[in-house]
């Protein structure tokens, strides 16, 4: 391969994996900010969610076992992101360490679950036919489910993004976290509007799961892994925002991808230095001033 | 009454905290003679746990900077204390040298961490914490990568060789108590007064001349390091040093244990790593393997009716957690 046919492998899938983590940072961040809640049950909801798509479909999906997935992982979103709303509501007015325990005791319990449901092998699963294979352009092969990917990733992106930043609900959501008491004076229950952060939250963290699954592959330890990752994100990207994780995400999609392709060994110290170093800097991450001053 | 309860300890007698840490001592030395020697070694487990959780909490309670990556000191001290009993010398100056690389990593680490505050300062040492599992899954010529460090001999103190369960049992016990003493040692001196104060009000602290980032970044530092020397004696006693020892999971289970027994208290903690322990491997085992079941519904449990843990200063009500309202409105 040329290096021009390396570096665009590698943009996209950085592309794809950056997209993947936007879409389950992007409930951690709603959830902490609307909910005021570190959830660190987030990565067990992706992993719920890769677990749907090898349950439906098994090691091989079909049209109909990914669409019928996909709305149990909806399903699964929603009932997950309300137990969690529920469990975490009589927190609401301690510290936000407890919150995380609570949080820490749930993960600690769904992987106890997911391991009794689905043993502690891989469980692997490949797309549907059409979505699976390569696709060569000019010399250039590429998987086509990275491909779909990073269309549909795109697609939720732009939906999250537009949902927040365009709609009522969206303002609702945003009016919550920079003023509570202001929301509920204008007849408004903000209580209602963190419920359904929560569950949208939730949603896109299983449906994040589902669609990673055949890149990420089920297994023990992953919900950890995603967790962490998507909690780099949101503290690069500023919380409570949706822009802020969305090019932090992109950024570490980048970092992670590139640095697979150059330095393989050191991929996951590119990832948490470059933490470190945007820590050092802005102590409050990225974008962190830009939401201080939204949440005022 | 209880010993140890720093933030209350004024109001006691002088005495009262040494006295009960004596007689506690005194009867935890006296364990290998009552215990079978499966028991002797649980209850070692228990002593190193308890002393991780013991200096853990000097972060979350004292200088109220909960971490989520504690266990990486932990880690540091195990694998360096056991690198130098392989390669070097078996005796106490491997558990030197564990201590010493502890610390030099938290003084690095802590350098950045105090920078940074509330849900940022978790967010941080938690990377930490996984950056360096990841080094030491990858780094095989001296981890031994995923398979671990092992074969490590028996550590030994003068004549004292711990290569049994009840030797191992003393040699784990004489170091709980020195770092045991170090830390109330700490908590209770004019520097743990001005740590709790940077706690309570940096900038107060601030405006009065004081250096609060020196300040927390010592205690981090000073936390680190015993957090090694509780790593060093884990290597004795398992001989064999593992990637998940600076996990996460590992990292939780010494959270979960301040909150058991109390943040800022120092035996609180170690009581609270006697019951995770119990719950994980002895109920755990019973359990059929279920032990991170136990484990979650223990945190479950715990967050809901104990809030404030074991020790809780009586008197005080419900209130939350010294100092770990992470994220004030106005820091947002």
């Amino acid at each position: 391969m040329a290096g021009a046919d390396v570096a665009a492998t590698a943009v996209l899938n950085g592309l794809a994996v950056g997209l993947l983590l936007f879409l389950t940072a992007a409930g951690l961040s709603l959830i902490f900010g609307m909910m005021d809640v570190l959830n660190l049950a987030h990565g067990s909801l992706f992993l719920a969610g890769a677990y749907l798509a090898w349950w439906v479909g098994g090691d091989r999906q079909t049209w109909p076992s990914l669409a019928a997935a996909a709305g149990a992982a909806v399903l699964v979103g929603i009932l997950g992101g309300a137990v969690l709303a529920l469990l975490a509501a009589p927190l609401a007015r301690r510290s936000h360490l407890e919150q995380a325990l609570l949080t820490l005791g749930v993960a600690l319990i769904a992987g106890d679950l997911f391991s009794a449901l689905f043993g502690d092998d891989v469980r692997a699963t490949v797309p549907p036919p059409g979505l699976d294979g390569t696709i060569t352009v000019a010399g250039w092969t590429y998987p086509r489910y990275r491909l779909v990917l990073v269309v549909v990733g795109a697609v939720l992106a732009a939906a999250v993004y537009w949902t927040v930043e365009r709609t009522l609900l969206g303002a609702l959501f945003r009016a919550t976290v920079a003023d509570r008491d202001m929301v509920a004076a204008i007849g408004m229950d903000p209580r209602r509007a963190r419920v359904a952060a929560f569950a949208l939250g939730a949603v896109l963290a299983t449906l994040a799961g589902l669609l990673g699954a055949p890149i990420y592959h089920a297994r023990p330890g992953l919900d950890l892994t995603i967790l962490v990752l998507a909690l780099v994100v949101v503290v690069v990207g500023g919380l409570g925002t949706v822009r802020g994780p969305l090019l932090a995400a992109l950024l570490f999609g980048q970092v992670e991808s590139v640095g697979q392709a150059v330095l393989p060994e050191f991929a996951s110290f590119l990832l948490f230095g470059a933490l470190a170093a945007v820590l050092v800097v802005r102590p409050r991450g990225l974008f962190g001033a830009a939401t201080a001053g939204a949440a005022r | 009454m209880t010993a140890g309860t720093l933030t209350t300890l004024a109001r006691r007698p002088r005495w009262l905290a040494p006295a009960t840490s004596v007689v506690t001592v005194g009867a935890l030395a006296a364990g290998p003679f009552l215990l079978l020697p499966y028991a002797t070694a649980t209850l070692t487990r228990m002593l190193v746990f308890g002393l991780l959780a013991a200096s853990l909490s000097v972060l979350v309670g004292l200088a109220g900077t909960p971490s989520l990556g504690h266990a990486a000191f932990f880690g540091a001290g195990a694998y360096a204390t056991a690198w130098t009993a392989v390669h070097q010398t078996s005796t106490v100056l491997a558990l030197c040298a564990g201590t010493l690389v502890a610390a030099v990593l938290a003084a690095l680490v802590g350098a950045v961490a105090v920078r940074t505050h509330g849900v940022w300062f978790l967010m941080f040492t938690l990377a930490v914490g996984e950056l360096l599992q990841q080094t030491a899954d990858s780094w095989e010529p001296v981890t031994g990568g995923s398979n671990g460090l092992y074969g490590i001999p028996a550590l030994a103190v003068g004549p004292l060789v711990a290569d049994g369960p009840a030797t191992t049992y003393w040699f784990v016990l004489i170091f709980f108590v020195l770092g045991m003493a170090t830390l109330w040692a700490v908590a209770t001196s004019s520097f743990g007064t001005r740590l709790r104060a940077v706690r309570d009000s940096e900038d107060r602290m601030r405006a009065l001349g004081h250096r609060a980032t020196a300040v927390k970044w010592t205690a981090f530092l000073l936390a680190g390091a015993v957090a090694g020397l509780a790593g060093g004696l884990f290597a004795a006693q398992q001989r064999l040093v593992t990637p998940a020892d600076l996990g996460f999971s590992t990292s939780a289970l010494a959270l979960l244990a301040v909150v058991i027994g109390g943040s800022g208290s120092l035996w609180g903690p170690v009581l609270g790593a006697a019951l995770v322990i119990a719950v994980r491997d002895v109920l755990g085992a019973d359990l059929d393997g279920h032990g991170p079941l136990a484990l979650g519904l223990l945190f479950v449990l715990v967050v809901y009716l104990l809030p404030g843990g074991f020790l809780r200063p009586r008197g005080a009500g419900p209130r939350p957690l010294p100092g770990i309202r992470l994220l004030r409105r106005d820091q947002r």
